[in-house]
């Protein structure tokens, strides 16, 4: 046996724009354990409802993380809304599914860019992140933000799209799906790129259930799994299915980002041309009391929101659990039998979001 | 802004942040903001920094992480503190885990606000770091350097 040497990785570290630490196991040059250790960027953000109202906990929530933003205001909202009994106005939940989707296009292309940087493809990376800023100023024209955009409120959505917003964001759909086209070929048929993704880091369909991943991480394994089949919001008026592959390794997990980038830009298209008239929220009486669980699907995967209200308000208690933390598990296991040069790549599939694994 | 005497690098660390300032500095980095026409090259490695673009508050885990960051990278130094939560710890002031600003572990020289900061605010604060390092620098120099 090869004499084994312990290898730390992060927390500062030229790939990861946040902090995670790895203790990597080595022998030779072959990873054959990973020890995880997080809390760098743990705030404590779920103990903060008892100090803000649960209206006033909206923007909290939001800035939970900030590229799932919307997402966790969405979740956020959805679950007090439910716990009160409140109708959201249809046009709302469109509203909301049409900002989601951008979020998750916008994330997407930017794990493409990281992806791509970690490889040390750089105008790849360059090109990622060029397209993905049209996607950032339709976020700045229609809600007044780049990255945070405080859209929800509980009872609907703070802002409302016009016509001609969403004939803008039908157009800016379009230039963006022209201008991916040619990095897609890229990612999917480049020889250098195939030969850092292809075959590495498996997981297996059977692991990726035990080990409870979630999201594309999940779904690049074969597992036909994605919450917003549930039909939560707008989502059980629009034809969705979800996006897999079966080969379970980096590749897999790049193929299945690409399509659900695709799937985002029907799914908006879809939006937009049943969006109904009407009004965008309705007014918020009294406070929440009693408990609720709700699952939605971020760009990462399932999150998993509770909310218990007393009567007051101040909440008792709101618990998340993010894609991360569930996929941190899989993680260790990919990482396993791998060489030292692939890792910052294996962890960069997970699409990990340190500051919502952390809160 | 003059002449700028140096091409400076740049380093990032994200002290507790929420990803959304983060994502801002490397935006500016691409093509649509482009920091590299001033010179300026994200690098990870502290021993060759002069820039410390820090996002987010502190808190009890990262404080030893950027005490250390900041006592590798050679002198003269800016820190520049990115968004309004490494101001001032910002919307996360009240959370247990946190301490408040960057000031309260390392000296700031320069503040961007916001939340989370745009890139356009993210340039600016570097150009006017570029200012600070020009006149640390001048202070470092022996007299035979000055008369040069």
């Amino acid at each position: 046996m090869a004499k084994r040497s312990i290898v730390p990785f992060g927390p500062q570290h030229p790939v990861l724009p946040e902090p995670i630490h790895l203790d990597l196991v080595l022998e030779d040059e072959t990873v054959v354990g990973a020890v995880p250790s997080i809390g760098y960027v743990h705030r404590g953000l779920e103990t903060l409802v008892k100090k803000k109202d649960f209206k006033q906990y909206v923007y909290i929530a939001e800035r939970i993380c900030g590229i799932c933003s919307c997402g966790h205001g969405l979740g956020y909202c959805m679950a007090v809304e439910n716990v009160m009994g409140i109708d959201v106005p249809e046009r709302a939940q469109y509203l909301r599914v049409i900002w989601v989707e951008m979020s998750r296009i916008h994330s997407h292309l930017l794990w493409l860019g990281l992806l791509a940087d970690a490889l040390g493809f750089e105008s790849l990376f360059m090109e990622s992140w060029r397209v993905r800023e049209k996607i950032l100023d339709m976020f700045d024209e229609t809600t007044g933000g780049r990255i945070i955009h405080s859209v929800n409120q509980v009872g609907g959505v703070q802002k409302d799209m016009d016509s001609s917003m969403l004939k803008h964001l039908l157009e800016t759909i379009k230039d963006i799906e022209r201008d991916i086209k040619p990095l897609v070929d890229t990612f999917l048929k480049d020889y250098t790129v195939q030969s850092r993704l292809k075959g590495t880091g498996i997981l297996k369909k059977d692991d990726a259930i035990l080990l409870g991943a979630v999201g594309p991480m999940l779904r690049a394994s074969g597992v036909e799994y994605d919450v917003r089949m549930l039909g939560y919001g707008a989502y059980k008026n629009l034809s969705m299915e979800p996006v897999t592959c079966t080969d379970g390794d980096s590749y897999g997990r790049c193929v299945v980002r690409i399509k659900e980038l695709f799937q985002s830009f029907d799914l908006i298209r879809e939006a937009i041309g049943k969006i109904p008239e009407g009004d965008i929220h309705v007014p918020v009486k009294g406070n929440p009391s009693g408990e609720y669980f709700l699952r939605i699907e971020q760009p990462r995967g399932e999150a998993i929101y509770y909310v218990k209200g007393n009567g007051t308000k101040f909440l008792d208690r709101f618990r998340l659990r993010t894609p991360t933390t569930s996929n941190i598990p899989p993680l260790v296991e990919t990482l396993k039998g791998c060489q030292l040069a692939d890792v910052p790549v294996l962890i960069l599939t997970i699409d990990p979001c340190i500051s919502c694994t952390e809160r | 802004m003059g002449k700028v005497s140096k091409s400076p690098w740049l380093l990032h660390y994200d002290a507790s942040s929420c990803n959304g300032c983060d994502i801002e500095v490397l935006d500016c980095l691409t093509p649509k903001y482009d920091i590299e026409r001033f010179g300026i090259i994200n690098t990870g490695d502290p021993f060759q920094a002069d820039i410390l673009l820090i996002t987010g508050g502190v808190n009890s885990q990262t404080e030893r992480v950027v005490k250390q960051l900041y006592s590798q990278m050679p002198e003269p130094k800016v820190v520049v503190a990115v968004g309004i939560c490494a101001c001032t710890g910002g919307v996360f002031k009240e959370c247990y885990n946190i301490r408040g600003g960057i000031d309260t572990v390392i000296p700031v020289d320069v503040y961007v606000p916001g939340c989370a900061a745009r890139p356009e605010a993210i340039i600016d604060g570097v150009v006017k770091a570029l200012a600070v390092l020009d006149e640390k620098q001048a202070v470092m120099k022996t007299p035979e350097e000055k008369e040069r």
